[in-house]
């Protein structure tokens, strides 16, 4: 065999070792059932839930508590399949959250009732649609 | 009044850029196939039209900055970019904020190494503006804002506000001018962000230069001669997309919150990922020239490098990274055009590439094991499968986005821990990068047999294991994996110092390139592991909550809540926060914001208080002052060490009503490491919620408490001039002095009670770091009591987070010997390059 082939084969190896990390390594978008179900069965690994946060029927958030060092915080999430989860996180709120028309956690289950979200990504309303063009033409 | 002209102008310029970069590729077509004779017609013919477009694309820039600088709201690209607050380097970074800016810059870009082209090359001039054309043609085109039936070309920066907005306003009247824009983007509000973008893309423009004279080489037959005038553009390349990296690391660090330089995130990886397989083309390119070795391996590298542009700037701008992304740019509807113009180069290209593969000369000498082509091969190598590595992964909204297309689902989400995933491949790749640059450095220059190279090496390696075993021992690393970093990082140094110091004493500075981009690499790599494997959060809350989970053990938390002027004890560190400040123009120090009292004008707010810094008084009370950006706070932070004041930090933050908390760090910067201090999360200043009222008896004298403050009621006088009230006749003001301890700080409160015949005026006195408010409500003088009124509300606080970064400027320093590395280098391959053109052999 030539030096050449043995450096391609190694080549190839490394770069199947690479995806199959990767695939391994991939976390998954899951709804809180699902992710539970995950827990359960001892899957610890951090996955996606997708949802937003709960609101009463005027569009108020409800179910935020703010831990009185005010250094983390619990809200309610609501997943794509309507499902209520009480979730921690271990930051201080951050300042647009309540205004976030989507959230996504990535994170899991620490026992029964709590998903522990390790990092919270918000869909926040774009700047423009947000913005109300003033008539105030003074 | 609307001005449409000025819209009109860049519109129409858009589209003449847009024919005029046709008619020149068409040209230049022609003046290749042209006979000789005719060849001095078509390339000026070529170059005019050329010259046409490269003032159409300036004017399109210099319409779109008059647009933002006259602040011309009624367009949309102002109205939803700038303000009228903003300086105007700030409105520089309003220009690109939007991507239709960002597309303006990187085609002015072409235009400008277009032009560098055209006049330093003669035989090379008609194919690379082909290409350069064709590319043009397709960036001009994102901004074209053409409608033909339902097919939208680009998205204009010049549509009118009243054309884009559906607020009912313009039914009402479509002459409407918004008074103010909503302004810049806060994070980008840094000087950094100013030269970043232009930086970026000029590197991102450059990437097109070596695969334009590579397609032109493969299109004309020309297989190998395209590397010497390639080889120079393509380290400039490297060495401008380094740099944009570099400068986007450094405003992150300086700005962005999440505590890092580098954070894995998917716009970071998208220009990371063209860099590497630019630098391993670099490589392969000049062993080519040294040896005929590798043609074909740098002519995949380079296509590649040009198609990774293309496909990041597909990843970023497209919407296909969705929530996948922290900054993200939002869908414009161009994501199918950007689509089509990946795709047809990477057509182009490969076609081109594969119907001339067995034309173009390669070695069938295998190399040998004590050759420089062996290594640096292997490096290359490495380098492509680290860009492989990063790839795969942020690729996964794409295969998401492919299957969905297709019907099925697919629910494959990025690693959930992007830094840990990242770290434990790019770590190793770059501990083996550092160790190969050591030894190809040595083959590079010598030629070597095993004896040589064993001889040769030993004395690098015995100094590098005594600097690192120093390094280890000072810097305390005694993680084994650390250890090996720091190991690999010192051999690069020492190795290719060695090299340097030899080309150094044959006066040779042209050929240093190389040894200097590698000990920079070395300095990288140790000062990555030092800042970021010990990065040392000193903030860790220790508060002791009562009530606790068990899997809350396993968090670290490491924001720590500071209430105003109570200290707190970090790690070596006391630290005490003192309120929240402004900055104002032209007074040194911050100013306390409760001196200051917010008016409608822009910027504007009135002195409550003589505003005094460094014993000098630079306003009066009740002057008017120009505040530096009036949404910005800055939170003094003081650090105590054996209670002497070490440092005061000002980092800041600014609520914003579209993105929430935009907080910038500030930092204490010592030689050897960093101290970085970062505001989590602010009180409430907007609309304090005054808990319900409650009342106290006191006598001059007495002592009680507000809020658990002890409240020292030290007398009250008759006053006959008041700050704010002008008296009359008859009136009588009686003034209550309170003085309130709050740790080491004294605050005197002093509420006024006014008679005016029948009528009673009640002063209130406000402190807002405490959160208190007195009145008097009445005076009782048959018992010689004052009845006070108090309401409360939160205590001033901050939430923040703060750790020690140590070592991070032997990073920054490496970057920029890299950096150097990389000009020398420059400067030696075009040297070459000009010296056969002159030849007239080009």
């Amino acid at each position: 065999m030539k030096k050449g082939h043995i450096i391609g084969l190694g080549i190839i190896a490394v770069a199947i070792t690479i995806i199959i990390t990767s695939i391994g390594d991939a976390s998954t978008y899951e709804n809180f059932s699902s992710a539970k179900a995950m827990a359960v069965s001892g899957n610890e690994k951090a996955i996606h839930v997708v949802g937003e946060l709960k609101k009463d029927h005027h569009g108020n958030v409800v179910g935020l508590k703010v831990n009185e060092d005010k250094t983390s915080f619990t809200f309610i999430m609501v997943d794509n399949d309507g499902y209520e989860q009480e979730v921690y996180y271990n930051e201080p709120v951050p300042a647009d959250f309540v205004r976030s028309e989507q959230v996504v956690v990535i994170g899991s289950y620490k026992d029964e009732d709590t998903f522990v979200a390790d990092k919270i990504l918000m869909k926040c309303p774009s700047k423009y649609q947000e913005t109300d063009i003033k008539a105030s033409n003074s | 009044m609307i001005n449409t002209f000025v819209g009109n102008l860049g519109h129409l310029m858009a589209i003449v850029a847009f024919v005029t970069a046709i008619i020149t590729a068409i040209s230049y077509y022609f003046y290749i196939k042209a006979p000789l004779s005719e060849k001095a017609s078509w390339r000026n013919f070529s170059r005019t039209v050329f010259y046409i477009h490269a003032v159409a694309c300036v004017a399109v820039a210099v319409s779109l900055f008059e647009i933002i600088y006259n602040h011309r709201f009624e367009y949309f690209y102002a109205f939803s970019h700038s303000s009228k607050a903003l300086p105007v380097h700030y409105m520089i970074s309003s220009f690109w904020e939007g991507q239709e800016g960002a597309f303006i810059l990187w085609f002015f870009w072409n235009v400008v190494l277009g032009l560098v082209l055209i006049h330093t090359n003669k035989f090379w001039e008609g194919p690379v503006m082909v290409v350069f054309s064709l590319v043009q043609a397709f960036l001009v085109s994102m901004i074209l804002g053409v409608v033909i039936g339902d097919l939208k070309i680009g998205s204009s920066p010049f549509m009118l506000l009243r054309d884009v907005s559906e607020a009912p306003i313009f039914q009402i009247n479509p002459d409407f001018v918004p008074e103010d824009g909503t302004g810049l983007n806060p994070l980008l509000q840094n000087i950094w962000m100013v030269i970043h973008p232009p930086t970026l893309f000029l590197g991102y423009a450059s990437t097109l230069v070596p695969f334009a004279f590579l397609m032109g080489g493969l299109a004309m037959k020309k297989y190998a001669e395209w590397v010497r005038p390639a080889l120079p553009w393509a380290i400039f390349s490297a060495m401008v997309l380094g740099m944009g990296i570099i400068m986007g690391a450094y405003w992150a660090y300086v700005t962005l919150n999440f505590g890092g330089y580098w954070n894995w995130d998917p716009v970071e990886n998208a220009v990371y990922v063209p860099w590497l397989v630019m630098v391993a083309s670099i490589h392969t390119m000049i062993t080519y020239k040294k040896s005929s070795t590798a043609l074909k391996t740098s002519i995949v590298l380079v296509i590649s490098s040009f198609v990774l542009v293309l496909y990041a700037t597909f990843l970023v701008r497209s919407g296909v990274l969705g929530d996948s992304s922290v900054h993200s740019f939002t869908d414009l509807g161009l994501s199918g055009q950007l689509l089509i113009y990946m795709l047809f180069f990477l057509v182009v290209a490969v076609v081109l590439a594969v119907k001339e593969w067995k034309h173009i000369p390669s070695s069938e000498k295998e190399a040998s094991v004590y050759s420089r082509e062996f290594w640096i091969f292997i490096g290359a190598t490495t380098l492509g499968l680290m860009a492989f590595q990063v790839i795969i992964p942020t690729s996964i909204p794409v295969y998401n986005a492919i299957v969905e297309s297709f019907g099925g689902i697919s629910n494959m989400a990025p690693p959930a821990d992007q830094v840990g995933f990242y770290t434990k491949f790019q770590l190793w790749f770059a501990v083996a990068l550092a160790l190969l640059t050591g030894i190809g450095q040595f083959f590079w220059w010598n030629k070597m047999d095993k004896k040589d190279l064993k001889n040769s090496l030993v004395t690098p390696y015995v100094i590098s294991l005594v600097v690192a075993a120093a390094i280890i021992t000072l810097g305390k690393v005694y993680d084994i994996n650390y250890m090996v970093v720091v190991l690999a990082g010192a051999f690069t140094v020492i190795a290719n110092a060695t090299i340097l110091i030899k080309l150094l004493k044959k006066r040779t500075f042209k050929l240093t390139g190389g040894s200097l981009a590698h000990i920079g690499l070395g300095m990288i790599l140790i000062g990555v592991m030092f800042s970021s494997g010990y990065s040392d959060t000193i903030s860790i809350n220790m508060s002791g909550m009562t009530y606790k989970k068990d899997w809350e053990d396993d968090l670290n938390k490491e924001n720590v809540l500071l209430w105003i002027n109570k200290p707190l004890q970090m790690k070596d560190y006391e630290v005490i926060y003192r309120g929240r400040h402004k900055k104002v123009a032209g007074v040194p120090d911050y100013v306390k914001a409760d001196k200051l009292e917010p008016t409608d004008g822009l910027n504007k707010a009135i002195a409550l208080k003589d505003i005094e810094a460094r014993g000098k008084i630079f306003y009066s009370r009740g002057d008017t002052v120009n505040i530096v950006l009036e949404e910005n706070s800055y939170f003094k932070v003081e650090y105590y060490q054996e209670d002497e004041l070490k440092f005061t930090l000002y980092p800041m933050s600014q609520p914003n009503p579209s993105m929430g908390l935009i907080s910038s760090p500030d930092s204490k910067r010592y030689l050897t490491r960093d101290l970085y201090t970062h505001v989590s999360a602010i009180n409430d200043y907007e609309d304090p919620e005054w808990k319900e009222d409650q009342f106290e008896n006191a006598g001059p004298g007495d002592q009680f408490f507000i809020n658990d403050f002890v409240t020292y009621f030290e007398g009250a006088e008759v006053v006959n001039e008041l700050e704010d009230v002008e008296l009359q006749e008859g009136d009588i003001a009686v003034r209550a002095n309170l003085t309130i301890m709050d740790y080491d700080v004294e605050k005197k409160l002093s509420p006024i009670f006014l008679i005016r015949g029948n009528q009673v005026g009640k002063i209130p006195s406000v402190d807002n770091d405490l959160g208190i408010k007195v009145e008097i409500e009445n005076i009782l003088p048959e018992e010689n009591k004052f009845v006070f009124k108090y309401n409360t509300y939160q205590k001033d606080y901050v939430v923040m987070k703060a750790s020690v970064k140590p070592m991070i400027n032997v990073l920054w320093v490496g970057t920029i010997i890299m950096l150097i590395g990389f000009t020398v280098a420059i400067y030696r391959r075009y040297d070459e390059f000009q010296k056969m053109r002159n030849k007239g052999l080009e």
